[in-house]
């Protein structure tokens, strides 16, 4: 029997362990929640370190749909108002991405909870903030990833933006806001669901999203009501503002959500972080107290 | 800070309709290995849930290490290590890499957190696999690198939620072994189990929960002694002679004996246990009963609780656990 190893060795700790105080007043809180932060956003650092395959087979989806809408239909297609297809639907690929990121986040963090892993984050004396926002850190730095990779892919089909790499910038800038607005929600949904296996339901919802906006389709195509739905569409705010800033094909339809894209392609991931990034923090510092 | 490194009175908490604590008392001394004992849905979780700070009371109170588990948690949570009924480490990083991780978010120095995580991973046994990804790990392995996670602050307070469930007999002695260290080391333990044997084997002391609340507080020893002390139990060749087996038994024990037909079998609590066997051998052989088995015992845990929660057991066996003349005829 091995059991007298144990026995004989120091399972407390030989040496006294500095057990840091909570930190006291605002400015140690924040030090304390970034620190938090940066170790949970490391740890999905080494999760990819470990998994290179799962990146790869991550990245691999977005540049397979770009390159499919590319050499398919965009040879097809004309946009109405005048336009190629190929150039209008590249932005809604890239804002398409950026949605569907809710997936993953959902995924980590429902994950996460089921195995009791963020039950003993929340019996330490960690930052409540951290789990959301390493997650978010994380999580932007792959959809910044997919933001090399995909536009790389459009440029091999024959996609350019037009107004200068500033302008460009300033759209890949917003696709990022509204993955944030997505960890958001993510995380959120994640901590409130039973469990990793409802990601059904949000791959349901997704598919709507994605279709009642302007990423694929003209709205002015549409009826009246659905027109106004898939203009309101936060994900066409972003897809929208996107055109404009790439120099892409915008068939306008006059419509106020139309007209004001960019302020919307702002407005809307703001509005989503900030209601759902306290609703997150707060459920899970009360997850079933 | 008293001399009660748990102390909690009257929790009382609800989900729903359904009252998981109904006015919970406990008190648990410094490095004691403490057992909570008591069927599914009895409270045992909600009570460890409520004292982690990961749960918040409807009513009573519950301080850990003396502080006080709603107003104060964050300064509770630097006093306690909890290990839950889900190994609860990540399945992708390795054993070290999950000791780090979780030493760096107790806010150790990144050499603290490594010197500590080498130190825990030597006083666990996991040497060998500290560079492989849990994934990899045996049950026992990932409930010991669970125990190593819950022991980084060398916390004098460690919670353990079931922490033998589903494990091998094997793994299950190795987490046995691994408590019984940390208690010597000065650890005050508070240990939930359905396993009577494990109660029994681990703990000093016991409080036996049912419908959220204690029903029952003592060593194992003197719980045992509450349900009559030792049991004499006769088994005959002749079922025949049950009737005046038990009459024997009645008139030694002066309690009711129990006869189970099945086996053969008759037993009774007997009080003063040398004079008691002697005497039923006497009067057996002058009763004429021939005698296949005579042993005098004392009660198990199992006995202790039937006895207290009524018929609830807390393993709940079902019924097609014994083998029955139809699983036999089935082998």
């Amino acid at each position: 029997m091995t059991t007298t190893t144990l026995e004989d060795r120091p399972v407390t700790t030989t040496t006294a362990i500095p057990v840091p105080p909570p930190p006291a007043g605002p400015a140690a809180r924040l030090r304390w929640a970034a620190a938090d932060t940066w170790t949970i956003t490391g740890r999905a650092l080494a999760h990819w370190a470990r998994q290179p395959g799962q990146v790869v087979a991550g990245l691999l989806f977005p540049v397979l749909v770009v390159l499919m809408m590319g050499y398919l239909f965009g040879g097809q297609t004309e946009v109405p108002g005048g336009g190629d297809y190929r150039a209008y639907v590249m932005p809604g690929m890239f804002a398409m991405a950026m949605l569907f990121g809710v997936e993953n986040t959902f995924a980590a963090v429902a994950t996460d909870k089921r195995r009791g892993v963020t039950d003993r984050f929340r019996a330490m004396p960690m930052a409540p903030s951290a789990m959301v926002a390493g997650r978010a850190v994380a999580d932007l730095l792959q959809a910044a990833a997919a933001l090399v990779v995909m536009p790389l892919c459009g440029l091999l089909v024959g996609w350019r933006w037009h107004d200068g790499v500033g302008r460009a910038l300033a759209a890949f800038g917003l696709l990022l806001a509204l993955r944030l607005a997505m960890v958001a929600v993510g995380a959120y949904l994640g901590l409130v669901a039973s469990g990793p296996e409802s990601l059904m339901v949000v791959q349901i919802l997704v598919w709507p999203v994605s279709f009642l906006s302007s990423a694929l389709v003209v709205p002015a195509t549409l009826p009246g009501w659905l027109a106004a739905i898939a203009e309101w569409n936060p994900l066409s705010a972003t897809v929208t503002a996107g055109r404009e800033l790439f120099g892409d094909p915008v068939p306008g339809s006059g419509s106020w959500a139309a007209e004001h894209a960019l302020t919307l392609a702002v407005a809307w991931p703001v509005l989503l972080a900030a209601v759902f990034f306290p609703l997150a923090v707060r459920r899970y510092r009360n997850l079933d107290r | 800070m008293g001399e009660h490194m748990i102390r909690a009175t009257g929790l009382r908490r609800r989900f729903g309709r359904a009252t998981a604590l109904d006015g919970l008392d406990l008190a648990v001394p410094a490095g004691v290995v403490h057992g909570l004992l008591g069927p599914n849905g009895a409270g045992k979780s909600t009570t460890v849930r409520v004292l982690a700070t990961l749960i918040r009371p409807d009513g009573g109170r519950a301080e850990v290490a003396g502080h006080d588990v709603v107003r104060d948690a964050a300064r509770a949570r630097t006093r306690i290590g909890l290990v839950g009924q889900h190994a609860a480490v990540d399945e992708l990083l390795t054993g070290r890499q999950n000791l780090v991780l979780f030493g760096r978010l107790f806010h150790l120095t990144t050499r603290t957190a490594r010197a500590r995580a080498a130190e825990l991973l030597a006083a666990f046994r996991l040497e060998e696999a500290a560079d492989r990804p849990v994934r990899g790990y045996s049950g026992g392995m990932r409930r010991r690198l669970d125990l190593a996670a819950g022991m980084i602050l060398a916390p004098p307070v460690l919670f353990l939620d079931e922490p033998t469930t589903g494990l091998d007999p094997r793994a299950r002695t190795e987490v046995w072994d691994a408590v019984r260290a940390l208690a010597e080391g000065g650890t005050t333990v508070l240990l939930t189990t359905q396993y009577l044997e494990e109660a029994d084997r681990l703990a000093h002391s016991l409080s036996v929960i049912d419908h959220g609340r204690v029903i029952a507080e003592g060593s194992p020893d003197l719980l045992k002694s509450r349900v009559g002390g030792d049991r004499l139990d006769v088994a005959v060749a002749d079922p025949a002679d049950l009737p005046a087996a038990a009459a024997v038994l009645a008139r030694i024990s002066g309690g009711e004996p129990e006869t189970d037909a099945a086996a053969a079998r008759v037993g009774a609590p007997v009080a003063d246990r040398a004079a008691a066997l002697t005497e039923a051998v006497r009067a057996l052989d002058a009763a004429g009963v021939e005698v296949a088995d005579i042993a005098l015992r004392r009660p198990t845990l199992d006995e202790v609780f039937l006895a207290l929660t009524g018929d609830r057991s807390p393993q709940e066996p079902a019924p097609d656990d014994r083998p029955t003349a139809r699983t036999e005829a089935a082998v």
